[in-house]
């Protein structure tokens, strides 16, 4: 725009509906004022132009190499900081007596029953799960073909997951992804039972023998996991609750 | 929500928005290499400060740190002599994906062309400009977000928003070539 350009004050409002910023009564006072407004018609056309050239410029994710080398460097300081926090833990509990006592040991009671290891772990496959969901962060390499997405993950774990397609059994394989998970990279491997997504997240067990399936819920979703053959599995899914089981023991199954 | 910032750690928290603190490092850097050093920097600070965070948008508190670390950092204003316009067109990010994404190498080039001139059009923007863009456009930040990671009133996001969506049209309508 050039300075002489002419200008309607109400065009930062046409500005703000466009970036979903009204509400109704707003939105409907704007639209008594453009419709007879030329500028502020004019205004939403180029509010789209500009949009579109700004997306075609692009997401500058972080590529997987330099995501690593990120991490790497992170990691010696983490543990350090995580046991930080848990003396931060202390002191608070600690300190917590003397001030509001009923409600500040009820709530740190609360806590302490919900957050054993894997209450944590289920919080953060969830959290994981979600946002996988969200458009484009579903598969890092996108493929129905086991042979396709086994390989994909050499040299980007330090083990190498089972991948097994269910296809046959309703659960089409999708591709797969590299995750983060419990201070550790994860492969995420990505099935569908009609509309709904299966992410099941694999890595190495510390405990070798087999665990039979078992089913939690956490937030609205569904969660089941074993062990087998040396590896954790936990699969998260909004699919109802036997659904989600019969996806674990067919899994199993399968060879 | 609260309660999963106070319980979650950092990873959980905080690291599901490197892509997001990487975007915003990276078109406020225009160079791929300061851009990473920022984001790296960025996230030690984030993991000093994490202890005490107890907000609601992790995001907002991340992309916040990742912009005030670009601003203290000396390349913030070389990006554009690190990087000649003309070949910003790098190995990362969405471009690098072109070629397969697309059969015809024609098209695959016109693309590239496009976005090429798309991203030379954005980089040349004034800096509060460029993020208040991408904060709105890219990270799909609300006013009220932008204004916090950008520590500016909601009125002058407003208006640098509609000053940078002018001027990056009419750089693209008076570019030669078009």
């Amino acid at each position: 725009m050039t300075v002489s350009e002419p200008f309607c004050e109400m065009a930062l409002l046409v500005q703000a509906e466009f970036d979903g910023e009204l509400d109704a009564a707003q939105a409907a006072a704007l639209a008594a004022h453009r419709a007879q407004c030329p500028i502020c018609q004019a205004a939403e056309a180029d509010l789209a132009e500009a949009r579109t050239l700004l997306l075609r410029g692009g997401y500058y994710a972080l590529p997987d190499e330099a995501r690593r080398r990120v991490l790497q460097r992170l990691k010696p300081v983490l543990p350090a900081h995580l046991n930080r926090r848990r003396q931060w833990w202390r002191a608070w509990w600690t300190g917590g007596i003397g001030f509001g006592l009923g409600a500040a040991c009820a709530a740190a009671l609360a806590l302490v029953l919900l957050s054993p290891a894997e209450e944590g772990l289920t919080r953060q496959l969830v959290a994981s799960h979600i946002r996988a969901l969200q458009p484009g962060h579903l598969e890092d390499v996108v493929s129905t073909d086991k042979h396709t997405v086994k390989p994909w993950f050499d040299g980007r774990l330090d083990f190498a997951p089972p991948v097994k397609d269910l296809a046959d059994l309703g659960f089409p394989l999708k591709g797969a992804r590299l995750d983060f998970l419990d201070d550790r990279a994860v492969a995420a491997l990505v099935y569908q039972r009609d509309k709904h997504i299966i992410d099941l997240y694999v890595w190495p067990a510390t405990v070798r023998s087999d665990a039979s399936p078992q089913m939690t819920e956490s937030q609205g979703y569904n969660v089941v996991h074993w062990r087998w053959n040396g590896m954790r599995l936990w699969a998260v899914s909004d699919l109802e609750v036997d659904q989600l089981r019969d996806f674990a023991d067919d899994w199993q199954r399968t060879p | 929500m609260a309660a999963s910032s106070r319980n979650g750690s950092f990873e959980t928290v905080v690291l599901p928005h490197l892509d997001a603190a990487h975007n915003l490092a990276r078109w406020l850097m225009r160079d791929r290499v300061a851009a990473e050093d920022v984001l790296q920097e960025a996230l030690l600070r984030a993991l000093t400060y994490f202890p005490g965070f107890r907000g609601v948008n992790p995001r907002a508190w991340l992309l916040q740190i990742v912009r005030n670390t670009a601003y203290g950092s000396l390349a913030l204003e070389r990006g554009a002599e690190l990087v000649p316009i003309a070949r910003s067109e790098d190995s990362d990010g969405a471009g690098a994906d072109l070629p397969s994404g697309e059969d015809d190498p024609e098209r695959a080039l016109i693309k590239s062309r496009a976005r090429c001139r798309a991203r030379a059009l954005i980089a040349a923007l004034p800096v509060e400009l460029r993020e208040t863009l991408v904060l709105r456009e890219l990270e799909e930040l609300s006013y009220k977000e932008i204004a916090e990671v950008t520590q500016t009133p909601i009125g002058t996001v407003m208006s640098r928003l509609w000053r940078a969506r002018r001027s990056l049209l009419a750089a693209a309508k008076t570019e030669p070539g078009r």
